[in-house]
């Protein structure tokens, strides 16, 4: 009956946060356009493959042979995978200068250049280089160029070297053992390229950069709106007055807490689906784990962050407060929890760091189900220890809340 | 509850951190009548009304509200109360109905009780008419009115109301007067804090004057008056042409005087014993004075509250500077510009 009767009042404080959220529609319109934004320019700060389509990139041909002339023809007619965008779009300059020019100018992404002496070397089988120029001010598009072109260079190398062994084997005497094409056993391909690298995934499909971080802008977006607005409703009510109405109420003060906290859950939990639905529908994220196992660790990992934000509510009195503090202290952790780069490429200490943060927990459970597909087995580690923390952080949050509350 | 007391307040201390708001104070108030609390801006009004109510726990002595301790039955004493805090408890975004629906339902009544009540309280307030608009559409004196109704949902033994009548235009605050005089006639007892002494004169059956967290004097508003002409002391306006600084300094130093205030730039206000009107006009003259008018007033809670703690009752930050202010029956200076919510 008691406990009915908290339930109640804990539905009661959510739903009048709701409908005062529903009616305000300053906040309703950032509530839809902050996910939309963040995920769009997700999108542009990391590019994949598909966004260096018509890259533009400088030719400097010095060749005094044709062999050269034949590769830019090929770089020309080169289209992205699966689509009929071209790589590159191709200028030509005289010199190296120039198109380091070109490229202080952002006329050109990079420039490969071709000596002069390149037909020359190949034909008389010498080795030769091909150089890339490129633009270290935009480190993303560079590096992509360049394994682009190690991969593209590296094929045409081993297709010229191929065609020379070729040629070769035909000269090599005929051996009597084996008359005729016996010979023709040695693979001129398999000289040239002894092995080569095969990639399998856990799942179908080409990692990609947005696959990757999806989930964990999801889980980013989803801790904030709870948070930021757990902690911002208290401070509002406090700051117009209307928290000592419902504190001089006859409910408990826990269901003032777990009301706010309901209202926020389902905003949070809100906006992490719409997240989630851009990332489809836009970026061509999957899904390959259940979407039910999604939302509960969405739930999960904002279970594991109530008991800081009412902390961090309870300690402040003014609105802008709490979210500069917040921010602080959220920040920071969107970044050492692997939210945005992996966490092996950070060093040590910042590996330890991120080690004892919720949110790396909470990051990696999402991405395992929605990259990898995982399971319950998979992310129980995850799961416990959000569930350990959140919990911690609740039995210290609610008697600090209730003694602050009443100051 | 001993003697017809509905509240027992001993000792009760709220100290932020070394700063003492509330000073050890002690007072009952009787079942039905209305109590008030008259003081400067600072003096620890509104932080009694929040322990009493149980929104701030006290730093030292004890309270019961109708037979409740305000700190181990804490939840008892919300079932029996009723407040109008200093900041209007209502949710803009939500209607009047709304409003009431919600707290009502934190009173745990049925919706039924709670829909019946409701409008019983909007005609009560006359706000009925406007229950369907969002409470953020009201200009003051209708949230005023919604609030009032609100801190009546649960039909309260107590209503603590703190500075109702703040930032209300004079019709509003007229009507909410009037309200508050009905309620008593309902029999719910009042505890009421202002800083208007005719707001306590005119509605408080009992007076506490607080100021700087102690209570100096409380009793009947007729009684606490008496304290000055039992002293033999008179109240005297005195209205002077050309009047000039020396002049009231020169006053000040009287013997039988025993506070003089600016009421504007011609003229003070000065208690003192009935035999020094001559010793006055003596001093004005001295200065070149033209006197236009001179003669005893019936004292106010002013002239009490300056009699008690030789200070006008104004703010603390603008106690050193005199400045003229507008007479008998005003607001203490430091309001009478009305605050906004
Ligand atoms: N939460 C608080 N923290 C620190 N000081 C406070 C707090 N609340 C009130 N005070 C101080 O206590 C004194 C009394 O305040 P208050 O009870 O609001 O006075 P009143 O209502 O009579 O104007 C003031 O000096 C005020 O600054
Ligand atoms: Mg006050």
């Amino acid at each position: 009956m008691d406990v009915l009767e908290a339930l109640r009042d804990t539905f009661q404080i959510a739903k009048k946060d709701l409908t005062e959220f529903v009616r305000d529609r300053a906040q309703l319109i950032s509530f839809i356009i902050m996910p939309i934004f963040m995920m769009v320019m997700m999108g542009y700060i990391f590019p994949s493959q598909n966004s260096l389509k018509n890259t533009p990139l400088g030719v400097i041909n010095a060749d005094k042979g044709t062999v050269a002339q034949n590769l830019v023809n090929s770089l020309k007619k080169m289209k992205l995978p699966d689509t009929d965008n071209k790589i590159f779009k191709i200028k030509t300059y005289g010199s190296v200068d120039q198109a380091k020019e070109g490229i202080k100018g952002q006329d050109i992404n990079g420039a490969v250049v071709f000596p002069s002496d390149f037909s020359d070397k190949i034909t008389k089988g010498e080795q030769t280089n091909v150089t890339l120029v490129t633009d270290q001010s935009n480190p993303q598009v560079s590096s992509l160029m360049t394994n682009m072109f190690t991969q593209v260079v590296g094929e045409m190398s081993s297709a010229t070297g191929q065609k020379k062994v070729e040629a070769l084997l035909t000269k090599l005497p005929v051996q009597k053992q084996a008359p005729g094409k016996a010979v023709l056993n040695i693979n001129a391909k398999a000289i040239v390229k002894p092995f080569v690298l095969k990639t399998q995934g856990v799942v179908s499909g080409k990692p990609n950069y947005f696959q990757f971080m999806a989930p964990g802008i999801m889980g980013m977006v989803v801790i904030m709106a709870v948070m930021m607005g757990l902690a911002g409703s208290i401070a509002r009510e406090k700051e117009m007055g209307t928290l000592d109405g419902i504190l001089a109420a006859p409910i408990r003060r826990f269901s003032i807490i777990f009301g706010k906290t309901l209202s926020q859950t389902v905003r949070g939990l809100t906006q992490g689906v719409l997240v989630l639905s851009l990332a489809i529908l836009l970026f061509g994220v999957k899904i390959n784990g259940n979407p039910l196992l999604v939302v509960m660790m969405l739930i999960l990992g904002i279970f594991s962050f109530v008991g800081l934000g009412i902390l961090v509510s309870a300690a402040v009195s003014e609105q802008e407060t709490a979210m500069i503090i917040l921010m602080t202290l959220t920040f920071p952790m969107f970044f050492l929890s692997g939210t945005f780069f992996p966490i092996q490429q950070m060093p040590a200490f910042m590996q330890a760091i991120s080690r004892i943060l919720p949110m790396t927990y909470m990051v990696e459970a999402l991405r395992k189900v929605v990259v990898l597909g995982a399971t319950w087995p998979a992310i129980q580690t995850d799961v416990i220890v959000l569930f350990v923390f959140g919990l911690v952080t609740l039995i210290i949050a609610i008697p600090a809340f209730n003694r602050v509350i009443t100051r | 509850m001993k003697n017809g007391a509905i509240i027992e307040v001993s000792g009760l201390t709220k100290k932020f951190k070394d700063f003492t708001a509330v000073d050890s104070i002690s007072f009952d108030v009787k079942k039905g009548e209305i109590f008030g609390l008259l003081g400067p801006n600072g003096a620890g009004k509104s932080t009694t009304i929040r322990m009493l109510t149980t929104l701030t726990r006290p730093t030292g002595g004890e309270a019961k509200v109708c037979g409740y301790d305000i700190g181990s039955e804490a939840p008892k004493v919300r079932q029996h109360i009723g407040l109008v805090a200093e900041k209007i408890i209502l949710y803009d975004r939500l209607t009047a109905i709304e409003n009431l629906r919600l707290f009502g339902k934190l009173q745990h009544w049925t919706t039924e009780a709670i829909e019946k009540r409701a409008d019983e309280l909007l005609k009560l307030v006359s706000m009925d008419e406007w229950k369907d608009r969002l409470a953020g559409t009201y200009s003051t004196g209708m949230k005023q009115r919604v609030n009032i109704a609100r801190a009546l949902l649960n039909e309260p033994d107590v209503l603590f109301l703190d500075e109702p009548t703040l930032g209300l235009d004079p019709q509003t605050t007229r009507t909410i007067r009037e309200f508050i005089l009905d309620l008593k006639k309902r029999g719910i007892t009042i505890v009421l804090t202002t800083h208007i002494m005719n707001e306590a004169e005119m509605l408080c059956d009992r007076v506490g004057i607080i100021d700087q967290g102690k209570i100096v004097a409380l009793d009947t508003t007729d009684n606490l008056k008496k304290i000055i002409s039992k002293e033999e002391g008179k109240v005297l306006e005195l209205a002077v042409a050309n009047l000039k600084n020396e002049m009231v300094e020169g006053i000040e130093k009287l013997e039988h005087v025993m506070s003089v205030s600016h009421l504007s730039a011609t003229e003070i206000r000065i208690h003192a014993g009935h035999e020094s009107i001559d010793e006055i006009v003596d001093v004005v003259r001295k200065h070149d004075g033209k006197i236009l008018n001179i003669g005893a007033i019936e004292p106010t809670l002013e002239d009490v509250f300056l009699h008690l703690t030789g200070r006008e009752m104004r703010d603390e930050a603008s106690e050193k500077i005199k400045t003229p202010h507008s007479g008998p029956g005003s607001h203490f200076r430091a309001h009478s510009t009305s605050r906004t919510r």
